[in-house]
């Protein structure tokens, strides 16, 4: 509690009238020791959704691995891992239904894949290929966003548009703990206090803004109370719990579609990894961090669980271990077998129809193709 | 008909196409129940409701943002900033984003949204009010820059850029907003975009001009017609993209060209017109393509403003001295 320097005089009374006070909760049903704590949710005894969850996240780590080997031999561009921080994204992406909509960042495959997006597709975004961003057919999230905190006003609108045209579902907006400071992401939560907007804002507090640390960002103690001066719940959840993550994701799911009150999610975990592959973390980060953190990581908290409830065993781990690496190796084959987009698509997207004033330089370019290609 | 003001035509032009396509959303600072510091969305709020007429809070990034959450998800929203000196906050939504996600997406997410904007000086408002920043926004692939000069085009051009599926800025002169009146027809009939309007035929130079500096430009005409030369002007209406077709035509016949803009000179979209003359037209021109714009300094405020915008005389100066070319 900030303490505001408020006298009390020599009856115990107040000097001043309090007019408002507040409070941020934080949750977590599964604990370091993968112990339940109290008042956990039924998605704790539900053990084949718990083995979903994990399957998810070991697939995710499974492919995260292999992405920086394949940037690390030149076979994929820069790349942001999403190492330890698997909860947050599976969590969220199993809370999600439907009919909702994904404005993620740029840093996620857990909830991507559970929207439908395939694994080669992200290969494909990070490999430098526009067409990572076309996700499935059906699908009506947004793509990856570079631009820091840029997106949570983007999720705004679509939660607009789909209160005005009186759509079923809410809007997810993720963005990672450095896009807090932006002025953008507290003009998104403003407006979607005031609006009543159906809107739950993510935060992966992964304590990590490339090299500036979760506290040279803010001089509060959490990033959930930053919704308080928007006028609705932030909560804070251990990020490295997935009971917690996907619970309080669905709880701010109902409240968002159900009410109109957005929620604010502060999900805390750790980033076991460089910013991207192209960052060395030995610069800035305290030397046993990173392994102090990894006691708490969320894939080895929840196997614990799983084995201690009797739901799983060495030999399928094996298993699993084996068949993710399978769906991974499948999914680097598809992306190294697509082949490049024409070199005038560059001109093909950018209107409807391309204005006439371009259609010459897309005329050279064509013609330049095969000479670019080959030289 | 009655004869209506361009920022009337405005209004009118949103009615239209709010009561004609119900994904039209208009939005921006004191649009609702003031109707817009120019009174450009005035009785909008009580014809279609505070759903499809948004007061948003005063946060022009906010605005640009939420727009294209808006426009992705299928709402048709136009949005305005209330003077175009303050549409910087929202530059990074508007190139980064609205710009580019039909590109990003491979055309899956498209963003139909329009940005409008008063913009120019010779109002005598607060500094940071009377700014022609236009170039900023020509420069950016994936938009559309449109600048209507009458009550007509201001309708027939706010409906084009509205029923276009990308983004366009669109920047209503404010000198212009109530400066002279005309009938226009409420029809719903758009005129085109990405075509320059040729407004008066003429043999000697070509004046090729947009926004408010199309009333110097005119003015400027008439005089020199007095004095027997024939101008012809062009009034380019769509800066991005340029229909620069219209424009050599009008070179190629009169072999001598003056692009008058209010906006600062250096990196001006006149230099743009002035290269792609030279580049194709070099061998019809009888004189050097010339520009007669905005200096380059910060607009001045209120008193000395009238000696910063290019004035009818600067105008014919340049057609003087183009015209000693023979």
């Amino acid at each position: 509690m900030l303490n505001i320097g408020i006298k009390k005089d020599e009856k115990g009374v107040l000097e001043v009238k309090i007019i408002e006070r507040f409070e941020v909760a934080y949750y977590q049903y599964l604990n370091e020791e993968s112990h339940l704590t109290h008042d956990f949710p039924a998605l704790a005894h539900d053990i084949q959704s718990l083995l979903q969850l994990y399957r998810l996240m070991v697939l995710v780590r499974t492919m995260d691995t292999k992405a920086i080997a394949l940037q690390r031999t030149g076979k994929l561009g820069t790349y942001p891992s999403t190492r330890g921080q698997e909860a947050v994204f599976v969590g969220v992406g199993h809370a999600m239904q439907k009919n909702d909509i994904y404005v993620p960042y740029y840093r996620d495959m857990g909830t991507l894949i559970q929207r439908g997006v395939k694994l080669s597709q992200i290969l494909l975004y990070w490999g430098g290929d526009e067409r990572g961003n076309v996700f499935g057919n059906e699908s009506n999230d947004f793509p990856f966003s570079v631009p820091v905190g840029s997106q949570p006003l983007h999720a705004v609108g679509a939660a607009y548009a789909m209160k005005y045209k009186k759509e079923k579902g809410a809007v997810v907006s993720m963005c990672g703990d450095g896009a807090t400071s932006q002025g953008d992401f507290y003009e998104a939560m403003n407006v979607a206090g005031m609006w009543k907007l159906p809107v739950v804002f993510i935060i992966c507090n992964n304590q990590w803004a490339i090299s500036v640390p979760r506290d040279q960002q803010t001089a509060t103690p959490t990033l959930a109370q930053k919704s308080i001066a928007a006028g609705f719940i932030g909560e804070q959840v251990d990020g490295n719990d997935i009971i917690a993550v996907q619970h309080r994701t669905v709880e701010a799911l109902k409240s968002a579609r159900e009410k109109g009150e957005p929620r604010l999610l502060e999900m805390v975990c750790y980033r076991q990894h460089d910013h991207t592959t192209a960052d060395d973390a030995s610069r800035y980060e305290p030397k046993d961090r990173r392994e102090q953190e990894w006691k708490k990581e969320p894939v080895a908290r929840l196997r614990h669980y799983l084995e201690q409830q009797n739901a799983w065993s060495e030999k399928q781990e094996e298993l699993l271990r084996a068949e993710c690496a399978l769906e991974v190796d499948e999914a680097v084959k598809e992306y190294q077998g697509m082949p490049s987009q024409p070199l005038e698509s560059m001109f093909d997207y950018l209107y409807a129809q391309l204005p006439k004033a371009y259609s010459e330089q897309r005329h050279m370019l064509k013609e330049m193709e095969e000479d670019l290609r080959h030289a | 008909m009655p004869e209506i003001t361009l920022v009337e035509a405005v209004t009118q032009a949103l009615a239209y196409e709010m009561q004609n396509d119900p994904n039209v959303v208009v939005m921006g600072e004191d649009v609702g129940k003031d109707g817009g510091v120019f009174r450009a969305t005035q009785g909008l709020l009580d014809k279609f409701g505070s759903q499809r007429v948004l007061d948003t809070p005063l946060a022009e990034s906010m605005i640009g943002g939420m727009a294209v959450g808006m426009a992705i998800r299928g709402l048709k929203p136009v949005a305005e900033f209330q003077f175009m000196g303050f549409i910087y906050p929202a530059m990074d939504q508007i190139i980064n984003h609205a710009a580019r996600i039909r590109n990003r997406t491979r055309g899956r997410l498209t963003c139909p949204v329009v940005f409008r904007a008063p913009f120019g000086a010779g109002i005598h408002a607060p500094e940071h009010h009377s700014e022609s920043t236009e170039a900023l926004f020509a420069h950016i692939p994936g938009l559309r820059v449109v600048i209507p000069s009458s009550p007509r085009r201001a309708y027939g051009l706010l409906l084009a850029a509205i029923r276009d599926p990308d983004p366009v800025i669109f920047l209503e002169p404010s000198r212009l907003y109530r400066f002279a009146k005309q009938e226009v027809n409420d029809d719903g009939n758009a005129l085109p975009l990405d075509v320059c309007f040729t407004l008066r035929t003429g043999q000697d130079v070509t004046l090729v001009t947009w926004g408010a500096m199309v009333k110097e430009t005119l003015a400027a005409a008439d005089k020199l017609n007095d004095e027997g030369v024939s101008a012809e002007v062009i009034d380019v209406a769509t800066i991005k993209p340029l229909d620069i077709e219209t424009i050599l035509a009008s070179v190629e016949k009169t072999g001598r060209c003056i692009i008058i803009h209010e906006a600062p000179l250096t990196g001006g979209v006149g230099a743009d017109i002035v290269a792609l003359v030279a580049e194709r037209a070099l061998f019809t021109l009888k004189a050097p393509p010339v520009r007669v714009t905005g200096f380059d300094t910060i607009v001045p405020y209120a008193r000395m403003e009238k000696y910063y915008i290019p004035s009818e005389k600067k105008i014919m100066n340049a057609v003087h001295r183009l015209m000693e070319f023979t």
